[in-house]
Formats: C-alpha cells, sequence, structure tokens
C-alpha cells in the first residue's frame, strides 16, 4: 500500500531539499570561479570544501528519493521520467563541481582583459541554472505551468553561449600576446563554465517534455 | 452434506465469478502497482461478502420472478449449465457474462418444466442489460470532467496526489466490491434461494434468513476466487482493454459501483418511487460489460479517435449467445437429470415413479417434499402435486416415446447443434481474425523497421550529399580562387613584361638592355612554366578524377589538353581566365572550346559549359 502521509511529507521535503542543495552548490560555483579570477585563495578553497559536501549531501538524498519512489512504487506511470529528471539535477551540481575542481587542479592563467567576461559568462550561466529550479519544483505541483517557466532558461542559455564565443573570438584575434597552449587552455575554461548553462537547457528541454506528458 | 455437493455448482460459478469480475475492479490498481494484490484481495473480499449478505436480495427477486426454480436439483442443473456456458465460451474467447447465463439457464428451466416466462420480466432484464453499460458511460463522462476540473485546479504535490488516488481507488474499489456482490450474487445463489430453505440464524442484534446465508456461503465462493485466482487476470487481462491512468481508473470503477449498486438497491428504488418516479428494475447486470460502457464513455469525451467499436458488436453478441447457450445446455441437461438420475426438476416435469406414488399415496410425497422443501405448506405442496399431476393423455402427450415428441427433439437436437456450429465458426472466425491480426501486426512491425531503416539510411545519403555538396562546392571555391590568383599572377607578369619592352625600347646601354632581357626571358619562362599552374593541374585533375574518368569512358578520342580544358569550364570560368591558367591566347581557347564542342557532339543551341556541368 502507499506512503502513509506522514511519510509522504519526508519524502516531498527531501525532494525540495535537493533541489535547494543543488541550488546552493551552483551558488557556490559562482561565488568560487569569481573568487579564483579575484585571486581570493581561501576563499575558493572554502567554496571547493563546500561544493564537495553539497554534492555528497545531493548524492545522499537522491539516493534516499530513489529508494522511497522504488521501495513504495509510487507515481508508478511517471517514475522513470521522474528518476531521469532527477538525475538532470544532480548532473548541474557533478558538472559545477567538477568545473571548479578543474580551476583548482589546472590554475588557469586568466587575462585582466577577460577577467569581466569570464565573471559574466559564469553569473549567466549560473543564472540559467537557477532559472531551472523553480520550474522543477513547480512540476510536482503545478506541471502545466512549468512550460511558462522555461523561457528564462533558453534566454540565460543563449546569452552563456554568446558570452562564450566572445571570450573565444578576444583570445584567438586579439590577444597576440598569450601563447596558443594558454589561448586553448582558457578557450576549455570558457567551455567549462558554460556547460552549466548547457545542462540547464537540457534539464529545461526535459521538463517542458514532461510537462507535456502530464498534460495529455 | 447434500446440500453442500448440490450448492457446488453455484459455488463454482461464484468462484468463477471472483476470479473474473475482480479485475473490474481492481484490475488498473493492481496491474499498475498502486495497490498491493494482498490489500485488494482483502478489501474485495469483505466487500462483496458484505454486499451480498446486505444488499443481495432486490436483484435476486427479479430473478426469481423470471423463473422460481422450485427443486434443488434443478437449481443445480441451471446453475452448473451457467457455469459451464460461462467456462466454454471464456475457453472459446467469446464475449460472456455470468448474468446472462444465468439467466439464459432460467429460461431453460421454465422451457423444459412449461413454466411460462413473464416477458415483461425478461423485457426489463434485456432493457437493463443494454442499459448498464450506456448508464456507465454517462457516469464515467461526468465524473471525468469533474475529476479533470479538479486536478486542473489543484495545485497538490504529485506525491500526495499519489497518495489520495491509491486511497481513492481503494475505496472505490471497496464500493465496486460491494456492488459486485450486491447486484451479482444473485447470479451465483439465486437458483438455490427458491430450492433450499435454511433455519434463520439469531443473533440477537441481526437475523440471518436463509437466503442471507446462502448469499454468504455464496460471497465466500466469490472470495475464495478472487484470492485464488484473480491475480493472474488483474495483471494479465485487468488492464488489457485499455491502459488507463489511475484517475480514469478511479472513473471507471466507480461509474461501475454506482450502476451496479442502483440496479440492485432496493431503498433507493422505493426513494425513486417515493416520488414518483418508476421503480429501478433491480437486475444483475454484467460489470466487464458495464466497465467496457464507462471506458468508452472516457473515450468519446477524449475525442472518440480511440474507442474500437467493434468490441460494441461483441457485447451485443453475449447478449444474445450467452442466454441462448446457456438456456439450451440447462434445458439438456435438465432432461438428462430428469430422465437419466431420475431427479425432480420442479414444474410439470415430475420424476415418473413419484407421479405414480402421488397417485397411489399423495401424503408419502408430501413427507418427502417437507424433507426437501420445509418452507412450503402442506396444502401448497398438495395442491401443486395435485395440479401436476398429469393426466392419462397428459402422460402420453409428455412421455419421449411419442410420434410428435421424438420430432420435437429432433428438431431441438438440430437447432442446438445449428447454434454450436454456428458458435464454433463464430470462435473459428474470431481466430482467424486473431492471427490474421497478429500476422499483419508482426508484418507491420516489419515493415516500420524496414521503412524506418531506410528513412535512417536515406537521412544518412541526404546528410553525405549535403556533406559532399559542401565540400565540392568549398574545392571548387578553392579552385577558382586558386585559378584567379594564378589569372591575376599571370596578367602582372605580362604587363610587367610589357613594361620591360617599353623601358628597352628608350634604353641604349647594351648592358642594362642584356639586364631587361634576360628579365623578360625569366617571366616568360615563369609564364610557361608555372608551379603555380602545375599545382593547380594537379589539383584539377585530383577534384575532377571521376569526371575525367567519366568522359574518357564516353570519349575515348579526347586528349588530355581537352580534358583539361572541360576541366576548367566545369569551375564555370570564362575563356579569358581559361587563356590565362593555359597561358595560350584567348582565341586559342576559343577555337579549343569550338573543337571539344564538335568531340562532345554538342548542338549548337546547348552551351557547352551546361552540358559539362551536367555530364
Amino acid at each position: 500500500m502507499s506512503l502513509l502521509f506522514k511519510n509522504v511529507k519526508q519524502l516531498v521535503f527531501d525532494i525540495d531539499n535537493f533541489i535547494d542543495t543543488v541550488e546552493q552548490g551552483v551558488l557556490v560555483f559562482k561565488e568560487g570561479v569569481i573568487n579564483y579570477i579575484n585571486g581570493e585563495k581561501a576563499s575558493f578553497a572554502d567554496k571547493i570544501e563546500r561544493i564537495d559536501r553539497l554534492e555528497a549531501t545531493a548524492d545522499k538524498l537522491q539516493r534516499k528519493i530513489d529508494d522511497e519512489f522504488y521501495s513504495h512504487s509510487l507515481l508508478p506511470q511517471n517514475v522513470s521520467d521522474i528518476e531521469g529528471m532527477i538525475d538532470k539535477i544532480d548532473e548541474i551540481i557533478d558538472i559545477a563541481k567538477d568545473n571548479l575542481y578543474q580551476f583548482d587542479d589546472e590554475l588557469p592563467f586568466i587575462p585582466k582583459e577577460l577577467v569581466n567576461d569570464y565573471i559574466r559568462l559564469a553569473d549567466t550561466s549560473v543564472e540559467a541554472a537557477l532559472s531551472v529550479f523553480p520550474a522543477a519544483r513547480t512540476f510536482f505541483r503545478e506541471p502545466l505551468k512549468v512550460k511558462e517557466m522555461l523561457a528564462k532558461v533558453y534566454f540565460y542559455e543563449k546569452e552563456a553561449d554568446k558570452i562564450s564565443r566572445n571570450i573565444k573570438r578576444k583570445l584567438f584575434h586579439d590577444m597576440k600576446d598569450l601563447r596558443l597552449s594558454q589561448k586553448i587552455h582558457l578557450r576549455y575554461f570558457a567551455l567549462h563554465i558554460e556547460t552549466v548553462s548547457d545542462k540547464a537547457e537540457s534539464l529545461a528541454d526535459m521538463l517542458s517534455i514532461l510537462a507535456l506528458k502530464m498534460s495529455i | 452434506m447434500i446440500i453442500l455437493f448440490y450448492l457446488s455448482s453455484g459455488l463454482f460459478l461464484g468462484w468463477s465469478l471472483g476470479a473474473n469480475d475482480a479485475a473490474n475492479v481492481f484490475g488498473t490498481a493492481v496491474g499498475s502497482r498502486m495497490i498491493r494484490f494482498k490489500t485488494a484481495a482483502i478489501v474485495a473480499s469483505i466487500f462483496v461478502i458484505l454486499g451480498a449478505v446486505i444488499q443481495g436480495a432486490g436483484a435476486n427477486h427479479t430473478l426469481g420472478k423470471l423463473g422460481n426454480v422450485s427443486t434443488i436439483a434443478a437449481a443445480f442443473t441451471v446453475a452448473l449449465a451457467a457455469a459451464l456456458t460461462v467456462y466454454w465460451m471464456t475457453r472459446m474467447r467469446l464475449p460472456v457474462s455470468t448474468s446472462q447465463a444465468i439467466v439464459g439457464a432460467i429460461i431453460g428451466w421454465n422451457f423444459y418444466t412449461n413454466n411460462p416466462t413473464d416477458l415483461n420480466i425478461l423485457t426489463k432484464i434485456v432493457t437493463t442489460w443494454v442499459s448498464g453499460p450506456i448508464l456507465g458511460g454517462v457516469f464515467a463522462i461526468l465524473l471525468f470532467m469533474l475529476v479533470k476540473k479538479l486536478t486542473k485546479k489543484s495545485s497538490v504535490h504529485l506525491l500526495y496526489r499519489d497518495s489520495f488516488i491509491r486511497y481513492g481507488l481503494l475505496a472505490v474499489g471497496a464500493f465496486g466490491a460491494y456492488s459486485l456482490g450486491a447486484n451479482n450474487i444473485a447470479n451465483v445463489m439465486g437458483v438455490f434461494t427458491g430450492a433450499i430453505d435454511l433455519p434463520v440464524i439469531d443473533l440477537g442484534i441481526v437475523q440471518f434468513s436463509s437466503t442471507q446465508q446462502l448469499f454468504f456461503i455464496g460471497g465466500i465462493a466469490i472470495a475464495i476466487g478472487i484470492v485464488t485466482y484473480s491475480k493472474h487476470i488483474m495483471e494479465t487481462v485487468g488492464n488489457s482493454l485499455m491502459p488507463l491512468t489511475p484517475e480514469a481508473a478511479i472513473v471507471v470503477v466507480l461509474s461501475q459501483a454506482l450502476v451496479l449498486f442502483i440496479f440492485s438497491s432496493q431503498g433507493l428504488s422505493n426513494a425513486i418511487q417515493s416520488i414518483g418516479l418508476p421503480a429501478i428494475p433491480l437486475v444483475p447486470v454484467s460489470s466487464s460489460q458495464v466497465v467496457i460502457g464507462s471506458i468508452i464513455g472516457i473515450g468519446l469525451y477524449k475525442g472518440g479517435k480511440e474507442i474500437k467499436y467493434n468490441i460494441l458488436g461483441s457485447i451485443s453478441l453475449g447478449w444474445v449467445a450467452t442466454p441462448v447457450v446457456a438456456g439450451i445446455i440447462a434445458f439438456f441437461m435438465l432432461f438428462f437429470v430428469n430422465n437419466v438420475f431420475q431427479k425432480d426438476v420442479g414444474g410439470d416435469r415430475k420424476i415418473h415413479s413419484s407421479v405414480e406414488v402421488k397417485h397411489n399415496n399423495i401424503e408419502d410425497i408430501t413427507d418427502v417434499n417437507d424433507t426437501l422443501l420445509p418452507n412450503y405448506s402442506t396444502e401448497k405442496q398438495s395442491e401443486n402435486i395435485t395440479d401436476s399431476i398429469p393426466t392419462k393423455n397428459e402422460q402420453r402427450d409428455n412421455s419421449f416415446g411419442g410420434f410428435s415428441t421424438i420430432y420435437l427433439w429432433i428438431g431441438i437436437s438440430i437447432l442446438f447443434m445449428v447454434i454450436l456450429w454456428l458458435l464454433y465458426y463464430l470462435w473459428l472466425k474470431s481466430k482467424e481474425k486473431r492471427l490474421d491480426e497478429h500476422k499483419l501486426k508482426s508484418l507491420e512491425q516489419k515493415y516500420q523497421i524496414k521503412i524506418e531503416s531506410l528513412e535512417k539510411s536515406l537521412k544518412d545519403k541526404i546528410h553525405r550529399h549535403d556533406d559532399l555538396g559542401k565540400e565540392l562546392k568549398f574545392r571548387q571555391s578553392e579552385m577558382v580562387t586558386m585559378a584567379m590568383s594564378i589569372i591575376r599572377k599571370n596578367e602582372f607578369l605580362n604587363s610587367l613584361k610589357d613594361e620591360i619592352v617599353k623601358i628597352k625600347a628608350n634604353i641604349r646601354d647594351q648592358e642594362i638592355r642584356l639586364g631587361l632581357n634576360k628579365l623578360s626571358l625569366m617571366i616568360t619562362q615563369d609564364l610557361s612554366i608555372d608551379r603555380d599552374r602545375e599545382k593547380f593541374q594537379m589539383h584539377i585533375n585530383e577534384q575532377n578524377s571521376n569526371f575525367i574518368h567519366q568522359l574518357t569512358e564516353s570519349f575515348p578520342s579526347m586528349t588530355d589538353n581537352e580534358k583539361r580544358l572541360a576541366s576548367l569550364l566545369r569551375l564555370n570560368l570564362s575563356s579569358k581566365e581559361i587563356a590565362s591558367i593555359l597561358n595560350i591566347s584567348p582565341k586559342s581557347v576559343e577555337m579549343n572550346r569550338y573543337r571539344l564542342r564538335k568531340k562532345l557532339k554538342v548542338d549548337t543551341k546547348t552551351s557547352l559549359n551546361d552540358f559539362i556541368r551536367n555530364f
């Protein structure tokens, strides 16, 4: 038989908590990138530690949610879709953590001319992710309203694309002083930051399909 | 013990009803794993028994009016005939329902015992069979609209909604099981209520009449059917009609429960009558057919595209074929029970030995009947028996050795065989149809896969073609750029050469003149042996290798120069540009073009460039 309402309440809380954790992780990622670019090493190290913890919490919550769904066969008709959606949400914090670690491992040199661009890229990319989380929360309550909440995600994702392209153009067209290896290295970091918005877009696509499925 | 033996046919019918019809109540819930089978079975069993005991009398009363099967042997035979009909038609995958089978079997008993069939009651029953699914459809549409409206407006979390749906499915399932017990128990035990009279059980607060006790036993048989066999049906057949969402399942089960409740509730019927409306006929209806009606209702609300209308045909066939088959089987079985086993089946068909005894000693018979039918008053029985004692003429008419009776039996046998053949033919047809459908489906699947793979390869080809086209365009533009640079360079060198000639004309110094001559020679050499041109030529040959190969195949007499010219024309270069690349005069290029046109047999109306480009 189904869960008692008390247990359902706990699961609803866990799902909200999971999304909150990922959201926090994304914000920590943004702060971490800014710390790195501004050379604030102590703060950056703190962000690395925090995102690590948040990612671990998100994983634990995801496993718990999975277990609850399968052991009580909740929402049997939509369970695979919802599990897929939760996977996609988790991917966002995974990629944010990986990216922050890449900054820590590879120590890319960011020229002064590109500092603002990289900060803007991080900000826009994270904004795309932050716009998709309310839609994910709404999906559980009012699936039909999800679609209208996704426009912002697509907008920020496109903006992040533009900024990333702009950085690459500047690197290869204008910055003659940099070595090719540095240019390629910086190009990859633009790509890394951009992937957060790409993941948000992928989640948005999935949400819009799920919302459509629920409306039929 | 003997009573239990006679009840066995009814219990078997109850078991099969529980095994099959519980899927109509909990099929979707269990099939979609919203409710565990164990929970569903417990709830369904309890509520089926409650419905049977509390509210089963109404529909039973109507069946009693159709034909009051008065002896236990006849009741056994009638229930067995209905059970065999259900079993046999289910095996043959023909549409069947216990409600229709029992009505047919009772009519069979009426025919055999010369008991008149009340056409008004029969009409009422048949009308209910038709109106049941229609009413189910109407309820389903209304409830579905309501559910849609509620779910659209609510902003309840999906998980809470899931819990509500589960509890909702359980609640409507319980109601459905209650209504199933109330409405369908008459199919299982109805025929026995006139033949068996058990002593009233008084528990102080409540009293259980004989009918209620029989219905309780029937309810237990249905519950055993649910517990032992319905799981398989719920998990396999329960959801096969149309995959329903849990919300739609609630609607369907509730509609079915309402219909079955309406057609079994004496209280509701009385209430309706009290406000001046006609009484509701209390008749056992097929829960499966009401479910189909409800699903069709939802389908119609959704636009009616997904409905398989042929299912309506099969329901109608069930309305006609099931009672006919059950009636015939009952008729023949009663004949055997009456004549071979020498059992009293009621009505005009008293056993011969007892008839003789009745002639001799009516009192003795009364004693025997007292033990079997204790509720019958002695006077009534004597009256019945006296009424039923045939005169000598009647005995002659009813004797099975009579000439006319033989013809009657032959006629009935032929009719029976015709109906059997018809059913067999229908079964064969449906089997053939199923096979054809299966073949068609597998063929469709096969072709679908083929179509998909062809589409995929076509898409790949188109992509490849597009890529090649792009590459070709790119190469062509690359070659044109290269050609243009050669042309510009050659033009520059030619103008340089002209300038040298002009300077040389004004200079008298021999040394300088010699130097200028050397320079002019170098330019001329560069113009004639140009590395760029060679490189370009190599590119041209490489890029146009297929074209040149095809050209050589079609026109073997073509020279290398002609092939080169054709390759350059393919780049859409003008004669002047070609002249510059080949370091020949434009006039020579024109001449070469003319020769090429002749060799390629291109008429004057066609452009040489177009011909080469389309080659």
